[in-house]
């Protein structure tokens, strides 16, 4: 007989589990960096003091962080649901197009604070759409979403080549990217709420889609744990056969998740495009969909974990940056590892250590892992 | 004779660009019949081509460079082994790490050792695998049709293209005519019962993540140190979706696989030839859309439009014995 996953008290579930899970990654990241002859401790070392040493670091290191938000919610909100949506790196991509085609539009005739909310719904409205077909396909024809988000995500990138190097190239450019969006298509920055703390910046480009992403991440909590959408989209997610029996739609379930997944991926593209670069250029999502899927695992799928793992992530990616000019051995690639190795442990190997935890939990004290009731019974 | 001899060009590389799909597609098919869904065939194929390359750089031995390229890539399956049988962790999930681990520990290795920007040293002639000329290719050659068709076509390949083809009668064999391939598809579809026969579940679906291993192995092998003379950085390129497109395609049928495998390089070749040349009836064809088109066949497909693919039925599923 097989024993079945311990019961541990909740702050050992969601706190001491994903951190020690955690803690493994990082050491099997820190043998490859000897693997590669440099020093773990340095490296980290560099790591930490590039990401939070500065303001300018601070600055960059959320910037990166609200990408992750969006990617992270995304995945997040489907796994609620049951699903495992792969496609939010294509849904950001094809987000894009819908920043792309408002700011192109409007740039030169709103202002920011008016483009900025066009620019959401339409960007939100395209990754929805983008989402909408694999949802469609898995409730009503069958087809397995993961697969078909796959086969999404290289659509949608050859969709955005072919529109990036055709129709929505200026004549005159070379570049596979739109033209630069004009004052109406560019997000004031946020480096003066990190200035107000004492922190100096010098041009990072944190903008406004921070508090965006934060306020979806509030948006997320009330859908998921506040209304009865979030109710029956929980139920499907524990147990398909029970939202069944209990009337609920699965066809609408699994529709409106996945199209408020696309839309929190579709944001994303904000984020890039009108925050930063200005334009919306080929492969601007960079595998951000993917890090959406480490940054969900790791924050437990709740809007809290998850910014504090897009935090994290956002301090890989700009710590690894400076580590990167340090250390030449180690590239930002370092960080896709990182990434794999969090994706292994606090995914697919999440219950690696929890007899070990629950073994030292009985030790300690028997009541919180359920044993005493036990005994009292048998 | 023109056309001919542009159709050959196009159909010799068919074979080049569909073997290391046909190689990947059928590792894959081990791995999903005994219920193990495999989204890290693209992440193997790379660790292995980059295992294969700097092995046979560094020992000047390509037949170094293929076992290390195989170990490592079965090394990869054992932990997706470890991660989704023995810790009943979520299948998908494992897989997305092994691409992404591969992906990032083959640059910064490549990088630490080599220094030549993530690529390995150019293979020289005894450390990759040459093309062979089938006997009598030579004095065939200028017959006309038959004597093309055999030293153009199906001689002068590497020894990996034959061996991946002789793979898809092998795995049809082993499928459905050995005690081994009546468990593993039985396992896919119903552990229960294989359990109940006292056959170990676990150490059934070990063997087949090995057998992907090895094909994984050889597939990234083949594009290292075959198709390429080294390794570059992402070479796989999204080569092990397509090949699990196609698996899904062939309904997870050996057979079939070959024949998707053959259309889904087809389309490759022939986007790569007709690259800005405009067509009869239809004009320009984009690039982007012959890129994008097996993809959506295999979407089609799913959706059940053009016959039903059914994945075998305990797929995704840890096998937990009954407590």
């Amino acid at each position: 007989m097989s024993t079945p996953y311990a019961k541990l008290p909740a702050w050992a579930d969601y706190g001491l589990i994903p951190l020690l899970n955690l803690v493994v990654a990082f050491f099997v990241a820190g043998l490859v960096v000897l693997l590669v002859g440099e020093s773990p401790f340095r490296a980290a070392a560099i790591l930490i003091e590039g990401a939070f040493g500065r303001g300018q670091g601070i600055a960059y290191t959320l910037y990166y962080a609200t990408t992750f938000i969006f990617t992270g919610l995304s995945v997040a909100v489907a796994v609620h649901c049951g699903l495992f949506n792969i496609g939010t790196e294509g849904q950001a991509y094809m987000g894009g197009l819908g920043v792309a085609l408002t700011c192109l539009a409007f740039d030169s005739v709103l202002p920011w604070w008016l483009t900025f909310p066009l620019a959401i719904l339409a960007s939100a409205g395209v990754g929805a759409l983008w989402a909408l077909i694999p949802a469609y396909l898995q409730a009503r024809r069958g087809s397995h979403i993961v697969i078909t988000t796959i086969m999404f995500n290289f659509i949608a990138a050859s969709i955005m080549v072919y529109l990036l190097v055709g129709p929505l190239k200026p004549l005159a450019s070379q570049a596979p990217q739109t033209r630069l969006f004009l004052e109406g298509g560019q997000l004031p920055k946020l480096n003066w709420l990190i200035e107000l703390f004492g922190g100096r910046v010098r041009s990072a480009p944190f903008n406004v889609s921070f508090l965006l992403a934060l306020a979806m991440a509030f948006f997320m909590w009330v859908l998921v744990w506040r209304t009865r959408f979030g109710y029956e989209m929980r139920t499907y997610g524990f147990s398909p056969k029970a939202a069944r029996y209990a009337g609920i739609s699965e066809t609408r379930i699994i529709i409106l998740t996945m199209m408020i997944s696309g839309a929190f991926a579709g944001m994303m593209a904000l984020n890039p495009t009108m925050g930063d670069q200005h334009n919306v250029a080929i492969d601007f999502v960079g595998g951000a969909g993917f890090v959406g899927i480490a940054v969900a695992l790791m924050g437990r799928s709740h809007p809290v974990g998850i910014v504090l793992a897009a935090i994290l992530f956002g301090m890989l990616y700009q710590g690894g940056a400076e580590l990167a000019f340090e250390m030449p051995a180690i590239s930002r690639d370092m960080i896709v590892i990182i990434q794999g190795l969090v994706i292994l442990f606090a995914g697919a190997l999440e219950h690696m250590l929890r007899p070990q935890v629950q073994a030292l939990f009985a030790v300690f004290s028997p009541r919180s892992v359920g044993i005493a009731a036990a005994a009292k019974d048998g | 004779m023109d056309i001919f001899d542009a159709s050959l060009q196009v159909l010799n590389s068919t074979i080049r660009l569909s073997v290391p799909l046909l190689l990947a597609c059928l590792a894959g098919l081990y791995s999903e019949r005994s219920g193990i869904f495999d989204i890290g065939l693209e992440g193997k194929m790379l660790a292995g081509a980059f295992a294969g390359a700097a092995a046979a750089a560094v020992f000047h031995s390509a037949l170094i460079g293929i076992g290390m390229a195989i170990l490592i890539s079965v090394g990869f399956a054992l932990v997706h082994g470890f991660a989704s049988i023995t810790h009943r962790g979520n299948q998908i999930v494992s897989g997305v790490a092994i691409n992404f681990i591969a992906a990032g520990s083959t640059i910064i290795l490549g990088q630490a050792w080599f220094q030549q920007g993530g690529r390995t040293p150019a293979l020289g002639a005894g450390e990759r695998f040459s093309s062979i000329t089938l006997p009598g290719a030579d004095a065939v050659r200028d017959v006309p049709v038959l004597g093309s068709l055999y030293s153009g076509l199906l001689s002068g390949h590497s020894v990996l293209v034959y061996l991946a083809f002789a793979m898809v009668p092998v795995t049809w064999w082993v499928l459905y005519r050995t005690r081994f391939g009546l468990r593993l598809r039985a396992v896919g579809e119903n552990p229960a019962a294989v359990d109940t026969a006292g056959i170990s579940v676990t150490w059934l679906r070990y063997r087949a993540l090995i057998c992907t291993g090895v094909l994984t192995g050889i597939a990234g092998a083949y594009l290292s140190m075959a198709q390429n003379g080294g390794f570059v950085k992402d070479m796989t390129a999204g080569k092990g979706y397509i090949a699990l497109a196609a698996l899904i395609f062939a309904k997870w049928k050996p057979v079939n696989a070959m024949f998707a495998c053959l259309l889904f390089g087809f389309l490759d070749a022939l986007s790569i030839r007709l690259q800005g040349t405009p067509l009869p009836l239809v004009g320009k064809v984009s690039v982007q859309f012959m890129q994008a088109l097996p993809y959506v066949l295999t979407v089609v497909l799913l959706a059940g439009f053009i016959g039903k693919a059914i994945p075998p039925k305990a797929g995704g599923v840890p096998y937990v014995k009954e407590r």
